[in-house]
């Protein structure tokens, strides 16, 4: 048989994404940012959002199928994020979807964007491995998922208590005077000299009391506090910050901790591998630090190439061809745009 | 065929018609202002499946641009867009007001006035139907508080929800059509009774953005 033709449209945040896959194979992978426009603003605002997603849809699905050398009506079957994310922004990209099951009369599966994010890896490595931790990071979320079949769910072991690991990175720029979104920005600045010892920022929910109630889940409020009040107290002593020093220290004080708490994941289940996925795995202190530790640990570590690991179409291609390869019943034509859908839930029925 | 279909209001509306006469030949209107993006595709392929089609007898799709409020504007308008380009069809807009004064059976000037929540209204202001039916948009879209356009609406019919919603400010009676309808969007168009535009949203408002100022201190005062 024919591995099917997946085509695949993330709208749950900023990035307009069109992915065509067949099988495991990416054939396209189109996206519209609408980043710049929200730059100013220091994060993103759901309606203009919104509104790009709108004016880049077509474009982006036209610019999918004439990269991937199809036309709309070869596909088998269209996947979209129909959640978690922001509510209005979804609801774009669903209403998308099914105007074009509608009219190819093919298929619908409405998936989970953050379910989304593992299944992309089978485009780099191929097949999942049988058991795995999955660590998410990126401006929207930080999680820590054991993922048994990706076709039939994930279990949430933790996740953030307050702000997301992106989030903390996007603030302490600020703090720094660095560029929104501040990860690139962060990671540069700490490579460019940083000495990521200059100055031992908190590692949050890492002491014995916490771990017994939140022994996967991470905390980066204080981190983000801790450093702000570093900086702002250098500068009101008239001296100096060391842009590239706090960078790295920061950066190190977040990696300990997810790199930490994954690998403490990976053993609780012995699990032997660990995928990591979301914008923050483009971070190149972290890749380091988790293959050194994983290596240690005599865990494997997987990482999709950076272009993978930030939101885009093809990762909701990806999984939907694993779940048109497992058998899954596709979704209603009815499916909602969900934007607190729970991670357990891969499909949308 | 001729596939019509409004998301500017409250009503999820569809319509199925000959492109040519405009007659009707399937059609649904379901109110339910939190649930445009669950109920449209659904009422497509009813309106399809009633009048023995599928999308593949489509030529052309005819959709309501507003102005309305975003979210549910935006299902409409990225349906119609998706479904022409994947068919190789064209999409006629219409401004969404034009629809309802059209609605009007009344051989005399009108006002439109739909909700736009936050207490204001959209509003447009419309001639007495010529000898086919349609009307000249006089004023409008706009988008204004009932009182401040009391003055300029007064003496006229109002047609449209925000009639029903403020019609003490407005000093209106409130009409029964409160919804723009997706078979009168089909005739008018498959006519050319109603004025067609490019497939583009009326916001008429800017996005709500709050500037995030600095940093904020977080050293103890
Ligand atoms: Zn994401």
């Amino acid at each position: 048989m024919n591995e099917p033709l997946i085509l695949g449209i993330e709208t749950s945040c900023d990035e307009t994404g069109v992915g065509i896959v067949r099988g495991q194979t990416l054939l396209a992978d189109a996206i519209a940012s609408s980043v710049e426009e929200h730059a100013r603003f220091g994060g993103v605002v759901p309606e203009v959002a919104s509104r790009a997603h709108l004016e880049a849809m077509v474009p982006t699905i036209r610019r999918a199928c004439e990269t991937a050398g199809i036309k709309p009506t070869d596909v088998d079957a269209v996947a979209v994020t129909s959640g978690p994310g922001l509510a209005g922004a979804l609801l774009v990209g669903v209403a998308a979807a099914k105007g074009l099951a509608l009219s190819l009369d093919k298929p619908l599966y409405g998936v989970n964007h953050l379910a989304a994010h593992v299944a992309v890896d089978t485009l780099e490595h191929g097949d999942l491995p049988k058991g795995c931790v999955a660590m998410l990071v990126s401006g929207g979320h930080s999680s820590l998922l054991a993922v048994e079949d990706i076709t039939d769910g994930v279990q949430p072991m933790g996740s953030t208590i307050d702000d997301a690991a992106g989030e903390a990175f996007d603030k302490v720029a600020r703090v720094l005077g660095l560029p929104f979104p501040g990860g690139p920005y962060i990671d540069k600045a700490a490579r460019d000299g940083g000495d990521r010892l200059y100055v031992t920022f908190p590692r949050g929910l890492t002491s014995q009391r916490d771990l017994e109630r939140h022994r996967f889940d991470f905390s980066f409020s204080g981190l983000k506090t801790a450093v702000a009040r570093w900086v702002e107290a250098r500068r009101r002593d008239g001296e100096d910050v060391p842009v590239n020093h706090v960078a790295a220290a920061f950066q190190e004080a977040v990696c300990d901790v997810l790199t930490r708490k994954a690998i403490d994941a990976c053993k609780d289940r012995g699990f032997e591998h660990l995928l990591i996925g979301g914008g923050v795995a483009a971070n190149s202190r972290l890749r380091a630090m988790a293959e050194e530790r994983c290596s240690a640990a005599g865990i494997a570590v997987r990482v999709p190439r950076p272009g993978l690991c930030t939101d885009n179409g093809a990762m909701v291609a990806a999984l939907g061809s694993e779940l048109v390869r497992a058998g899954k019943a596709p979704s209603p034509l009815g499916l909602p745009a969900d934007s607190s859908m729970p991670i357990t839930e891969v499909l949308n029925k | 065929m001729l596939l019509a279909f409004d998301t500017s209001s409250a009503a999820v509306t569809v319509a199925l018609a000959d492109p040519v006469s405009g007659e009707i030949l399937a059609s649904s209107t379901t109110v339910d202002a939190l649930r445009h993006g669950e109920l449209l595709a659904p009422a497509i392929a009813s309106a399809l499946s009633a009048a023995g089609c599928t999308p593949r007898d489509l030529t052309r799709i005819a959709v309501g641009v507003g102005p309305g409020p975003f979210t549910g504007l935006r299902v409409g308008l990225v349906t119609a867009r998706t479904m022409a380009d994947v068919l190789g069809i064209e999409v006629a807009g219409v401004c969404s007001l034009d629809i309802l004064a059209r609605q009007s059976s009344l051989a005399l000037p009108v006002a439109v006035a739909t909700d736009a929540r936050r207490k204001e209204i959209y509003w447009a202001l419309y001639d007495g139907p010529a000898a086919d039916g349609s009307r000249r948009r006089l004023e409008g879209p706009a988008v204004d508080k009932p009182a401040d356009v009391a003055q300029v609406l007064s003496g006229l019919p109002v047609i449209g929800r925000g009639a029903v919603l403020y019609a003490d400010a407005l000093q209106a009676e409130a009409s029964d059509l409160e919804y723009p309808s997706a078979e009168v969007l089909a005739a008018g168009v498959a006519t050319g009774t109603l004025e067609v535009v490019a497939p583009e949203p009326l916001y008429l408002r800017r996005p709500d953005v709050t500037m995030s100022g600095g940093p904020k201190s977080v050293l103890p005062k």
